[in-house]
């Protein structure tokens, strides 16, 4: 997969995969393309993954896959050093593109969610808040997911190490939807679902198992979160029921966020 | 060389960065005139806060919401909290067979999964002399390549009946959104099949050419142990030491405490102390109902790894894993061979205020979660106790004991002979977070 041609000596293409505030999942996610485990660590120099190896080779990397979202100290210096040892980094999931599920303290006060969980709170060292990579350092290019698709995900290394742009659709997840043939949650079930709004890229999972699509892919480009809220309330559902749906993996990440505040204001009005 | 080890007053032998483990830890070893002074698995995975955060979700929310504290077994967090809802909203016993059913099918997804993992690509490397699996498979290919299609099996599983292996979009309070139609597993079953033996060939294999070390420690084992069949999402919370308690009750025999040096926090059995939970702990309560295709092959791993159950060494949870993954991989066949989507895929679940715990066998062990709901389904208040908290003060007097009897090693191998005891837990750090980086300080 990887022009190793093309690199100075024909080495290999160095690969280092960073865990910061997340479940794994998303690097679970490269260990689970099985079929394609093998010929993929054979066209990559694996130099850094702590997840499933001791070894680590010294910096730079070609290729830096960055999972969870930033929410200690630590993890902001410890950023830095990442951003600097490779020559391109990419964050993978909603945790690093979004901030993820823990993003939902951005909203909350932080001391009381420690002292919620925590009988000791002053051994908690934590931000404020937990923020996508992108607020903190560039980013080449971020993948959506909770958790990543992945053949999205090895598309994306693919058309990394080969140079050329990869094939990640930005519309809606109703695409999805129409081209497999499920009806639509929508309108035919009468359910709130988050697809008009949704980037594709999960495969329609949600309708495909008779559920509205939870957003779990984050918003797509350019949407009409609005228009949507709007067939929501006539549904019945309320100001505040829409602002918690809006408010979960990709709550934090702009156009979710605008809207979800929004939805709150109005609620609390009401 | 060995005798200067033992012989250096102080020691301090640190792992700042624990690899091949899921999250983050670290380990410290304190060593003062040739004894351990203290052993500490640090667990440095941020604090996430979900308790927190699920406090005002609708309750329809939350299985989604806690399959994210983990992407390793989010099975499991998605079955904890539907049990436990379902006992707080009143429908517990209204759940049907069929749904029963499909949640240990599920539940087979994930042991299979998370277990051939962390035997085979994350464990297996210690004993065979590799940093990874990544090393390994230059030299043992079609055994990584076994391992790799087992593992599939498992996602398979999952992703057949609940959309995807890494948090499940299936699952809801009250069952399930929907079942597939049958012939979605016509393709999986001769697979299937072909894995079952092959799994029962690698449990031989473990069993046999692996060398585990000798190692001994008087366990309190703690599991789930139901009448009619080995633990997953049912049954009364028992231990080796005596007690038996139902799920709900489960507070009233372990405690939780937080230590300065961990964002986990660590339990222990009231008046006691440290516990065990996971593969060796369900196995030693409950191998009486093992599936036939795993009890059959049970004399022979005991005959090769020197002994019958109870097993009290650590090390061999490895062999326990494997004989689980037999065991799942046998049950989710008989599930399938006779599959017919039951008829109704969820019972209906009307939000009312209660209160309500539960806890499911996650693959690393006992997973407890209780929620309060208000009379519009709101939670009011969540507490979760994942197995690795529940491990961490065992974990660490085990590395006491064992560092006590390895201290001729030296600081390195000291190190690594730490490390390998702690993956005997499949440590998962990020649930823990409520893990790991190892340090050793020989003073």
């Amino acid at each position: 997969m990887a022009d190793a041609a093309t690199r100075p000596g024909g080495a290999k293409p160095k690969l280092a995969v960073y865990k910061f505030s997340s479940c794994d999942g998303c690097q679970l996610s490269l260990l689970n393309l099985e079929d394609e485990l093998l010929d993929l660590v054979g066209a990559v120099e694996v130099a850094y993954f702590l997840e499933a190896r001791r070894q680590h080779l010294p910096p730079p990397y070609d290729l830096g896959l960055v999972e969870g979202s930033v929410s200690t100290p630590e993890e902001e210096q410890r950023l830095y050093q990442v951003r600097r040892d490779c020559r391109m980094l990419i964050t993978i999931g909603a945790c690093a593109t979004s901030g993820g599920i823990q993003a939902l303290r951005n909203w909350a006060e932080v001391e009381e969610f420690i002292r919620a969980v925590y009988p000791s709170p002053q051994h908690v060292r934590t931000l404020e808040t937990a923020t996508p990579i992108a607020a903190h350092v560039f980013v080449d290019f971020e993948l959506r997911g909770c958790p990543v698709n992945k053949d999205q995900l090895l598309e994306l290394i693919a058309a990394t190490l080969t140079g050329r742009k990869p094939a990640i659709p930005t519309y809606s997840l109703c695409i999805e939807c129409k081209r497999l043939g499920i009806p639509c949650r929508l309108v035919s079930a009468g359910q709130p679902c988050l697809g008009p709004v949704t980037q594709a890229g999960c495969g329609a999972l949600c309708p495909g198992v008779n559920r509205a699509c939870y957003g779990c892919f984050g918003p797509m480009e350019l949407p009409n979160i609005e228009s949507l809220g709007n067939w929501f309330q006539g549904l019945g559902y309320t100001p505040g029921q829409i602002c918690r749906m809006l408010r979960n993996f990709n709550g934090y990440l702009e156009p979710f966020k605008q809207a979800s505040d929004r939805y709150e204001r109005l609620e609390r009005s009401a | 060389m060995s005798d200067s080890n033992v012989a250096r007053k102080e020691r301090v032998i640190r792992v700042d960065a624990l690899a091949r483990v899921e999250g983050e830890g670290a380990l410290c070893l304190s060593i003062r005139n040739g004894e351990v002074e203290a052993a500490r698995l640090k667990i440095y995975e941020p604090p996430r806060f979900f308790e927190a955060f699920l406090r005002g979700r609708d309750f329809r929310e939350v299985p989604d919401i806690t399959a994210r504290i983990c992407g390793i077994c989010p099975v499991a967090y998605q079955m904890s909290s539907c049990h436990a809802l379902e006992n707080a909203l009143g429908v517990a016993g209204q759940i049907d067979p069929g749904i029963r059913t499909m949640r240990n099918l599920l539940y087979c997804g994930e042991w299979i999964e998370s277990h051939v993992l962390h035997a085979f690509l994350l464990h297996l490397p210690d004993y065979l002399g590799y940093e990874s699996a990544i090393s390994m498979a230059q030299d043992h290919r079609p055994l990584v390549q076994r391992a790799l299609k087992l593992k599939k099996l498992g996602n398979d599983i999952i992703a057949i009946l609940a959309g995807r292996s890494v948090h499940p979009v299936g699952v809801c309070v009250g069952g399930f959104y929907s079942f597939p139609p049958a012939d979605r597993w016509a393709g999986l079953l001769p697979a299937l099949k072909a894995g079952l033996d092959d799994m029962c060939e690698l449990t031989l294999f473990l069993a046999e050419k692996v060398e585990y070390p000798d190692f001994e420690q008087d366990y309190e084992f703690v599991a789930l142990c139901p009448d009619n069949e080995y633990p997953m999402n049912l049954g009364p919370i028992a231990s080796s030491k005596g007690f038996r308690v139902e799920q709900e009750e489960y507070l009233s025999v372990v405690e939780e405490k937080q230590a300065a040096y961990s964002t986990a926090l660590q339990a222990t059995v009231k008046g006691r102390g440290p516990y065990h939970v996971g593969p060796l702990a369900r196995l030693n309560l409950n191998a009486a109902r093992l599936h036939p295709r795993a009890a059959e092959l049970l004399p022979k791993v005991c005959r090769a790894v020197g002994g019958g159950l109870p097993w009290r060494n650590s090390f061999l949870s490895l062999p326990a894993r494997a004989l689980e993954t037999v065991h799942a991989l046998a049950l989710a066949l008989d599930i399938l061979e006779s599959y017919a989507p039951p008829a109704r895929s969820r019972v209906p679940v009307l939000p009312r205020a209660g209160a309500g715990a539960a806890a499911t066998e996650a693959p690393r062990g006992v997973l407890w979660h209780r929620y309060e709901t208000d009379q519009e389904g709101l939670v009011r208040s969540a507490r979760i106790i994942p197995p690795t908290s529940q491990n961490q003060l065992q974990i660490e007097a085990d590395l006491k004991k064992l560092a006590g009897e390895s201290l001729h090693l030296d600081d390195e191998q000291l190190g690594l002979r730490c490390e390998h005891l702690i993956r005997n837990y499949d440590p998962c750090l990020s649930c823990s977070t409520h893990f790991l980086k190892l340090r050793v300080d020989r003073r």
